[in-house]
């Protein structure tokens, strides 16, 4: 492994996990869509909705996080696909902007009517935006994007066998995904009718996603003869042959009711699928463009590396915490009266603390005076590099002049 | 030892540039995206620091009051933060869709400032999730200090975002070899640049001033309509006193951010001010248009600019004629957008003295009305200001993209397509303002008593 890899393993475990973990929160959408009418079916679409709830927005900045290090690391490579790919990449993004919108809008719909409409918005855009990014994985397997600012046909390019096969596994996937997961949270929360439907929806989206997935092997053997060969060989073989198994073991667990089981074996199943793709496509990214050759210089590469890395540092134990309080069941629907553990004294007997207010209005003044003469009046860059935080003092220092600690807050003609 | 590469001559592509027909409405389009996300930013930096300030107070006095407050305040700031993943996606998708030749050229120069950006991101997406889901299964304190990352990524998010700007604006870190970086040093391109820290400054405060009078706007109005419990005044004091200090000092970081730019981009300065020639002793002017080389129906003060550029009312300000005119940006479109920017600023920096000179003499706020009148409008002129701001900065950037580095023409794509992507996106904004509205006037609405309980 060299250097010039690495940030594209970055990029493929971004994906895994921008596929697991967001892609299940498209495949809610797509179940809210296709629940049809009815109590269960309502049941069922509140059910997907709390699911997602406090996870929604970091399981989507996966896709963010793919972006960037793909630009920064390989930037021909993202210019070139970009350009080429600008009708999917376009339509995801609409889809990507319907479906954070939606998000939203669920959190202030108060009528039957209303909700019907968001979910409608969320269903459509949860199949248009993994369709979309489907596409454009689709299209760079089947090598269809050239080097070049938009040097591919900016139809064909998307619009063959592969790149679709692709867009439809993409949504089979996340629909199964959500499905197990669902199913996983209605056994945990004790639901028993919707972990019946959400079990059934499972094995059908598994089966689906795995035809789709033996549909793709086929399309590309006829389609691009390279990929297919490097697929069924070696060690991209060994990682088809996990995944199969994984999603059958998924099947065989949902059959079982063993969800907690169930949800990493369909995670898996998935994952494997990128990383074979991944494998297989090695060591070109773009046709006539190796890795190697759009990497960029290596300080970039070294700096992109410590960055992931030290960021993953902080990210993963707060990951970990969000989805330890949101599994654990400390997130999420309201069960417990609002707990009260602090202390809670009468008000007006609030505690006096800190400086009095004339002490602190005089050093207010005296930091916006320092503040003026540094950042103002002198020109030296130290002076200013004293002065912007005298001023910034100044309004912390000022506000608390202004707003004694215990006393009366809205101090305007309190009754 | 600052990497700076020379002056024109080796225009950096990758990619081929290609004559692209719609270079202007992909322009528009940038700031079109721009213009919708900066606001949902200034949300993200100042708002939870209010909502935690509040919860502080909450957890200190154990007035409900208080809770309540930053129970609303907090839906807002998710239902906020929700819409700003998504236009923030947008933005990042344009990067690839309008500049893939911006991104091929110098994505390995930049990049890792958006990189290290994703995981201020992430930080805010996951303890924004905590915060709000949160509210009545952690304890009290254990709530309030899964708020504090969200504060901290709020501003590290912005250092990285404007880190790139400042780099776009004062590129460094690299040396242009046949028209590609070489001996790229990120860390130096991104942090190790002085033009970085006057912009970041400039618009952490300006989120705060955004915030603060958006909010008192919000409450200032319902005063009109008769909702003046206690309630409603605390919720107008806090966000209003923020907005009432920083304002007037806005003014003075503009003043530091103006000097920098009369050095680092004498262009943009002779833009801004209309201009046309090297001129000793130069006079500022106020309002007037730009047409013929020079400012016409203008007020103009004697030797003003020279002093407020360089300290020296007889320093020489460089002209607009100090490139070649392909080389100019748009003047009156800078230069409007400047005047926007200061007349708004000096009216909110006066109204915010006069209020803070009030409640320290009287011990109380204002009671006028046209005080709060005024207040209403503060908050829709603040995001105009801050919209002219960027404006001023992105444009008076032109023709550039790197500057002196990378034409805009250059980097934009060779694709198709542009006009009906601009058209579709206009609705697509408008679909969002307008379900943003919506949310927002529903969240408003819900009674106190079922904000105290509500899980969204």
């Amino acid at each position: 492994m060299h250097l010039y890899d690495v940030p594209m393993i970055f990029i493929l475990g971004g994906l895994v996990l921008y596929v697991v973990l967001g892609g299940a929160d498209y495949g809610a959408g797509f179940w809210q869509l296709a629940a049809g009418r009815g109590e269960g079916a309502d049941e069922l679409r509140d059910h997907a909705h709390h699911s997602m709830g406090p996870v929604w927005e970091a399981n989507h900045v996966w896709l963010i996080f793919v972006l960037t290090v793909l630009w920064t690391a390989y930037p021909v490579a993202f210019g070139s696909t970009a350009s080429t790919l600008e009708l999917p990449l376009f339509a995801a993004a609409i889809g990507i902007v319907f479906r954070g919108a939606a998000y939203a809008l669920r959190s202030a719909a108060s009528n039957p009517r209303e909700l019907h409409v968001i979910e409608s918005i969320t269903g459509v855009s949860s199949i248009i935006t993994p369709f979309s990014l489907g596409l454009v994985v689709g299209a760079i397997a089947a090598r269809r994007v050239p080097v070049g600012n938009a040097s591919g046909s900016l139809i064909s390019s998307w619009l063959s066998p592969v790149p679709v096969v692709i867009g439809v596994l993409a949504v089979a996937v996340s629909a199964y995904l959500a499905a197990v997961y669902l199913a996983a949270d209605a056994a945990r929360h004790d639901i028993p009718g919707l972990e019946g439907q959400m079990r059934t929806r499972g094995v059908g989206a598994g089966l689906v996603a795995g035809a789709m997935a033996a549909v793709g092997l086929i399309v590309v053997s006829s389609d691009d003869h390279r990929l297919f060969s490097a697929l069924t060989s070696g060690v991209p073989l060994v990682v088809v042959i996990c995944s199969a198994l994984a999603g059958l073991a998924t099947l065989g667990l949902l059959v079982a009711r063993h969800y907690e089981a169930s949800r990493y074996t369909a995670a898996a199943a998935v994952a494997a699928v990128i990383a074979a793709w991944g494998l297989a496509q090695e060591p070109v990214i773009l046709p006539g463009l190796t890795l190697a050759q759009a990497a960029a210089p290596h300080d970039v590469l070294v700096a992109v590396t410590v960055a992931v890395l030290a960021g993953a540092v902080l990210l993963f134990p707060s990951l970990g915490l969000l989805f330890r309080l949101f599994l654990g069941g400390a997130l999420g629907e309201p069960a417990a009266p609002p707990q009260s553990r602090a202390t809670e004294p009468a008000p007006g007997s609030a505690p006096r603390g800190g400086l009095a207010p004339g002490l602190l209005a005089r050093l207010a003044g005296a930091c916006l005076i320092a503040g003026i003469g540094l950042l103002n009046l002198a020109d030296a860059p130290l002076a200013h590099v004293i002065g912007v935080p005298c001023l910034l003092a100044f309004i912390v220092l000022a506000f608390g002049a202004l707003f004694p600690a215990g006393a009366t807050w809205a101090a305007a003609g309190d009754d | 030892m600052e990497r700076r590469p020379k002056l024109i001559p080796s225009l950096a592509t990758v990619l081929a540039p290609a004559h692209q027909a719609y270079l202007l409405q992909a322009r528009q389009m940038q700031a079109l995206s721009f213009a919708v996300h900066i606001p949902l930013v200034c949300f993200g930096i100042a708002l939870p620091m209010l909502v935690l300030f509040v919860e502080a107070r909450f957890l200190r006095t154990g007035d409900e009051l208080y809770r309540t407050l930053a129970r609303r305040w907090s839906r807002v700031m998710l239902a906020l933060f929700a819409v700003g993943v998504v236009t923030g996606t947008i933005l990042s998708f344009e990067m690839g869709l309008l500049w893939p030749n911006f991104t091929a050229t110098f994505g390995s120069v930049f990049g890792l400032g958006f990189a290290i950006e994703g995981f201020s991101f992430f930080t805010e997406a996951i303890f924004i999730g905590i915060y709000i889901y949160g509210w009545s299964r952690l304890s009290p304190r254990a709530h309030f200090l899964s708020g504090l990352p969200v504060v901290v990524a709020g501003f590290t998010g912005s250092l990285t975002v404007i880190a790139v700007n400042a780099w776009m604006n004062h590129p460094s870190g690299f040396r242009l070899q046949g028209g590609r970086p070489v001996d790229i040093d990120p860390l130096a391109a991104l942090f190790g640049n002085s033009y970085l820290w006057h912009e970041l400054i400039h618009m952490y405060i300006a989120g705060y001033i955004v915030v603060g009078f958006l909010l008192a706007s919000w409450y200032a109005l319902g005063r009109l309509r008769g909702r003046w419990g206690r309630y409603e005044r605390t919720a107008l004091i806090i966000p209003l006193t923020v907005a009432a200090l920083a304002a007037p000092v806005q003014v003075l970081v503009g003043d530091w951010a103006a000097r920098d730019v009369a050095t680092t981009q004498p262009v943009k300065l002779a833009a801004i001010e209309g201009l046309a020639h090297t001129t000793r002793g130069a006079s500022e002017h106020v309002l007037g248009w730009y047409t013929d080389g020079q400012v016409k129906y203008g007020i103009a003060i004697p030797k003003l600019l020279s002093l407020l550029a360089f300290h020296n009312p007889n320093a020489a300000v460089k002209g607009l004629d100090t490139v070649p005119a392909s080389r100019q940006p748009p003047v009156n479109v800078v230069r409007v957008a400047f005047q926007t920017m200061i007349g708004i600023g000096t009216l909110l920096a006066l109204l915010g003295v006069f209020f803070v000179a009030v409640r320290w003499r009287r011990g109380r706020p204002p009671e006028s009305i046209w005080f709060y009148r005024a207040v209403i409008l503060a908050g829709p002129l603040s995001v105009v200001a801050l919209i002219a701001g960027w404006v001023t900065t992105e444009v008076g950037r032109q023709p550039w993209v790197v500057y002196h580095v990378m034409l805009t023409a250059q980097a934009v794509t060779a694709a198709r397509g542009i006009p009906v992507g601009y058209a579709t996106l206009v609705i697509v904004y408008l679909t969002l303002a307008t379900a943003t509205a919506w949310i927002l006037r529903r969240l408003s609405r819900m009674p106190l008593a079922e904000v105290k309980k509500a899980v969204v």
